[in-house]
């Protein structure tokens, strides 16, 4: 197979300019920033779950379980060894997010394994309920602020690191996409039993979707501790994880592009309907209902996410 | 020992509530194949009726008394059956030959517009729901207390319950939900609307819901739009502990999880309140998840 | 790229153009104040309270001329009773809207969320009623004409202790907040330092609606009276079912009851029970009782202490603007800290090196369907 380098030569390339847009931060006003970020934030919260919804059918609705892990372990390791101070910012946030992801990548593991035999609704609600023990459980640690949250988390996260990293995982996924090993996924995701009869191990794959979607979700979970500087377990609840189940949806399940637009759009449009909020979640959970009825590939698919989407809704 | 009777007071009058609802999600899943996210919100509309209607249909029947408790129940059960019927054609008939993913998530998108909608109608606050049923200790030592509400829960429970199993085991309509839950086509073939049935089994899983809902707010008198989602959740999950598809079943697992929850907050720690059920869930599914009284499901190749 | 990929990119710089043109207009002569309180969520009435207290402040001073020859413009934002939201709106009213000062909120977890951004943007943050300690030491913008929770547990417990002749308690905290927990943990201390004993402690969530549980466990222990440091909702709710199960012995909160909302829900289950707070409609100064026939004429209703906070809030901070003399928020602050025994509705208010308010809190009984006043305890 004819190896195409251009992924991998955008990849590198992009980091220096993301590190030089990143250093125009003083320029616009924190509150665009602050959208910004949180725009790429979304882009891997909704990527990584679409590996494991959209790529390996999996339909999880515990994500913002992961996203809570690689939060809140983030910044005790912050907090842990920013305490000796005088260390330079990534020598610190390295590890942090590393050892976030980490963290939740376990966790996946251990929601992975026990799921492997549910199919649809199922699975979707013992995913629902396994990112809630993960909240309630966070909530009676007292060492990690319980219900009342953990504060004082230093401000690491800027814009270099929030979009390097999501450029990785879209390179990443689409590297997936395009190899035998991405097949497996989708084929996977088909028809299982047709998959295992083709020599597909389907546990390896489910497992590893697991895995590798609740890292970066963790990674995000700590992107996003470094930036608001004060995370409570209430924020990762199962509403949560449905708004991120939302943009993979509305993206498309499977369309990488569609789902990166979609985050981009859904979190652009809660700010700039600040004035009607309470009509936000209503216009949401509408606008859901109308696609899965029109149009159930999903709003942003273009080009051959879209086939893909339509191929990942139509099971 | 009477703290242990007055904790068993509490959670069998839960679990018959959470039975109530755990029964329309499994008659539901079992006539249609799929998880209705937004029965917990149908449950958190009735509630809502019984709130609006109960000042107006309380001067006519007096305050508190059981006519008031009766009235404004049957209301609350032909909204919500009205409501489900809607929702049924609405969002989910177009989809039927779609994936079940597809209708989940739209379930999740009506559960969503629900508990929205309803914070923009009716007000995100807590509202205080009227008393409708009367509220008088029967056995008042000062170590256990009984009181009518939890007498009225239980029986009405109970009677709505029996009712429900007259309905489904002894009448023809019954039968033809039952035969659309065996199986779609050949139930087609031997001439049941199919349609219909469907429609009858959200008629009936709402109005348990919407009862429940009445008799909950009654115990429990603060309503807000999201009150629905644990109940819901829960009930859920009585349902598969049960045995999804199995009405019995669904009675017994609510049951269970009434009294668990209550014992685990009573007796360990009340923190743990809402992960109990989900902890029961995932056990179940590791280790029996066709629920205790199972229903054979085989997967074709 | 195709055309729906222009169409994409089209719709987001679009939509991008429409979020900067939300900046709103503004005349350049107004001195712009940024709220943040909840107006809707669990915590709604703190929120609208505290609001309508400040709008009369803004009419009282708009009224007589504005500040400085200057009109004051009041900019809310809603918190939806969320710590996140608070931080957001927070962020928002400074960096958008570039406010000189902000006055928010009730509850200290929010009121936690977003004092970090103030102190970091050097903008003076005035809380009317955020009890829990923590909020001022966040750092020296931040400031409060409330008491602290060290000191309202201290009035609960020597209440309980003394006027009530209370030897032997229960408590029952709301894990979900600090406030209560804070304030849990100082009426703790004070009353045994008194010679009281806490014999049992439960906990429940904010949200619950089932305290059967908790409460039968508490019976059990038999206390002489049930503590309850938490928010008005459950608060009602819990006596509702407490004296359900034949527990009616006295129960005692703090300023998180001071709802109307409190005896809407509870009705007669909150007969025999008490709180502390930092006001009271009754008190029969003539400066309370204008702003309450001033507050009943607007809104229809009587004023709560939160209504009374917001409004001596905003006045303490327009009053510390014209001794500044300008707008510059390190001038308001350094005015702010200087405030000395200013006369407001909520007492006499003096500002402390640690940006507190010393006042005394007062003790309001609740008997059939209605709050009065029983006790004032100095500090």
């Amino acid at each position: 197979m004819i190896r195409d380098h251009k992924p991998k030569a955008v990849l590198i390339l992009s980091l220096p300019v993301f590190w030089l847009l990143g250093k125009l931060q003083g320029s616009i006003s924190p509150y665009y920033y602050q959208i910004i970020i949180y725009i790429g934030i979304n882009i891997i919260l909704a990527s990584s779950l679409n590996l494991i919804n959209g790529f390996a059918g999996q339909f999880s609705l515990g994500h913002a379980g992961f996203m809570a892990i690689g939060a809140y372990t983030s910044a005790l390791i912050t907090s842990l060894i920013g305490a000796g101070g005088g260390l330079p910012t990534p020598l610190v946030f390295l590890p942090a997010l590393a050892g976030g992801g980490a963290a939740a990548s376990v966790c996946g593991l251990l929601v992975g394994i026990p799921t492997l035999r549910l199919k649809g609704d199922y699975l979707a609600i013992t995913t629902l309920g396994m990112g809630e023990i993960i909240r309630v459980i966070i909530q009676n640690l007292d060492f990690l602020g319980g219900a009342r949250g953990f504060t004082g988390i230093a401000k690491m996260t800027d814009f270099f690191w929030v979009y390097s990293i999501a450029a990785l995982l879209i390179y990443l996924l689409y590297n997936l996409l395009h190899s035998t090993y991405g097949i497996g996924y989708l084929a996977v995701r088909d028809d299982e039993i047709a998959a295992e009869s083709a020599g597909i191990s389907a546990t390896r794959i489910k497992v590893s979707a697991f895995i590798i979607g609740a890292f970066f979700a963790g990674i995000a979970g700590g992107l996003y501790a470094h930036f608001v500087t004060y995370i409570n377990p209430a924020q990762f609840g199962f509403l949560r994880s449905f708004e991120i189940v939302v943009m993979v949806v509305i993206g498309g399940m499977g369309s990488i592009t569609g789902v990166i637009f979609s985050a981009l759009i859904l979190t652009i449009l809660p700010e700039a309907l600040r004035a009607v909020a309470m009509y936000r979640m209503v216009i949401y959970a509408l606008l859901l209902v109308v696609i899965m009825i029109a149009r159930p590939g999903g709003l942003f698919a273009f080009g051959s996410g879209r086939k893909k989407a339509t191929a990942s809704a139509a099971r | 020992m009477s703290e242990f009777f007055q904790q068993v007071i509490n959670g069998v009058s839960l679990g018959s509530i959470y039975a109530l609802i755990a029964l329309g999600y499994t008659m539901i899943y079992g006539v249609l194949g799929f998880i209705n996210f937004a029965h917990g919100d149908v449950f958190m509309v009735g509630a809502f009726v019984g709130y609006y209607l109960g000042p107006l249909i309380m001067p006519l029947t007096g305050e508190a008394t059981i006519p008031a408790g009766l009235a404004v129940m049957l209301a609350a059960m032909i909204v919500c059956s009205a409501l489900g019927v809607t929702i049924e054609k609405i969002a989910y008939r177009p989809l039927r030959s779609r994936p079940k993913l597809t209708i989940l998530i739209t379930a999740i998108g009506v559960s969503l517009f629900l508990e929205y909608g309803g914070q923009l109608v009716f007000g995100p606050d807590p509202k205080l729901f009227p008393e409708l049923i009367p509220s008088a200790a029967i056995i008042d030592s000062s170590d256990l207390v009984i009181n009518t509400n939890s007498i009225i829960v239980i029986t009405t429970a109970l009677a709505l319950m029996l009712i429900l199993r007259f309905i489904v085991f002894g009448t023809r309509m019954g039968t033809a939900i039952r035969a659309v839950a065996f199986n779609h086509q050949t139930a087609g073939l031997m001439g049941i609307n199919i349609d219909r049935v469907i429609s009858l089994t959200f008629v009936l899983g709402s109005s348990l819901a919407a009862a429940a809902a009445i008799l909950y707010a009654s115990v429990y008198p603060s309503i807000n739009p999201l009150m629905g989602i644990f109940p819901g959740l829960k009930a859920f999950i009585a349902a598969v502990l049960g045995g999804i598809g199995n009405l019995t079943g669904a009675a017994i697992g609510g049951m269970i999880i009434g009294l668990t929850e209550t014992f685990v907050t009573g007796y360990i720690s009340p923190a743990f309140r809402d992960a109990i059920a989900f902890g029961i869930l995932i056990l179940i599914l590791l280790f029996r998840p066709s629920g205790i009284l199972r229903r054979h499901e085989t997967e074709k190749v | 790229m195709n055309n729906r990929g222009k169409l994409m990119i089209s719709l987001t710089i679009l939509g991008l153009a429409i979020l900067s043109a939300c900046g709103g207009s503004q005349k350049s002569d107004e001195i712009l104040i940024g709220e943040y309180s909840s107006l809707t969520g669990t915590t709604a009435t703190f929120g609208l309270s505290t609001h309508r207290g400040l709008l009369l402040a803004v009419e009282d001073v708009n009224g007589s001329g504005g500040i400085l020859g200057r009109p004051i413009k009041l900019l809310t934002e809603d918190t939806q009773s969320k710590p996140e939201e608070a931080a957001t709106a927070v962020t928002k009213l400074i960096t958008r809207d570039r406010v000189v000062a902000i006055i928010g909120e009730v509850s200290s977890s929010r009121s936690l969320a977003a004092a970090p951004i103030c102190q970091q943007n050097r903008i003076p943050m005035v809380s009317p009623a955020s009890t829990n300690p923590a909020v001022t030491e966040k750092g020296d913008f931040i400031f409060r004409v409330c008491y602290i929770d060290p000191f309202q547990g201290e009035v609960m417990a020597r209440f309980a202790f003394n006027s009530l002749g209370l030897r032997k308690v229960a408590l029952l905290k709301d894990i979900r907040n600090d406030y209560s927990i804070g304030l849990a943990q100082f009426f703790e201390i004070a009353f045994k330092r008194l010679g009281g004993e806490v014999m049992a402690t439960q906990a429940y969530s904010e949200g619950d609606v089932d305290f059967k549980a908790q409460l039968t466990a508490l019976k059990a222990a038999d206390p002489q009276a049930i503590i309850l440091p938490g928010y008005y909702t459950e608060a009602a709710l819990i006596a509702k079912q407490a004296r359900e199960l034949n527990m009616n012995m006295p129960i005692i909160g703090g300023d998180g009851w001071d709802s109307s909302k409190l005896i809407e829900i509870g009705g007669k289950a909150m007969d025999n029970t008490f709180f502390s707070t930092a006001y009271t409609a009754d008190d029969p100064d003539t400066m309370v009782q204008k702003f309450v026939a001033r507050y009943r004429n607007s809104f229809g209703e009587t004023p709560d202490a939160m209504a009374a906070l917001g409004y001596d809030a905003g006045r303490i901070l327009f009053d510390a603007i014209e001794r500044c003399g300008n707008t510059q928020p390190e001038c308001i602050r350094d005015a702010l800290a200087k405030t000395e025994n200013f006369r407001g509705v909520t007492g006499t208010i003096t500002i402390g090196p640690d940006r507190n308010a010393r006042k005394p809190a007062v003790i309001i009984a609740v008997n059939d369907n209605k709050m009065s006043l029983r006790e004032i305890i100095q500090p």
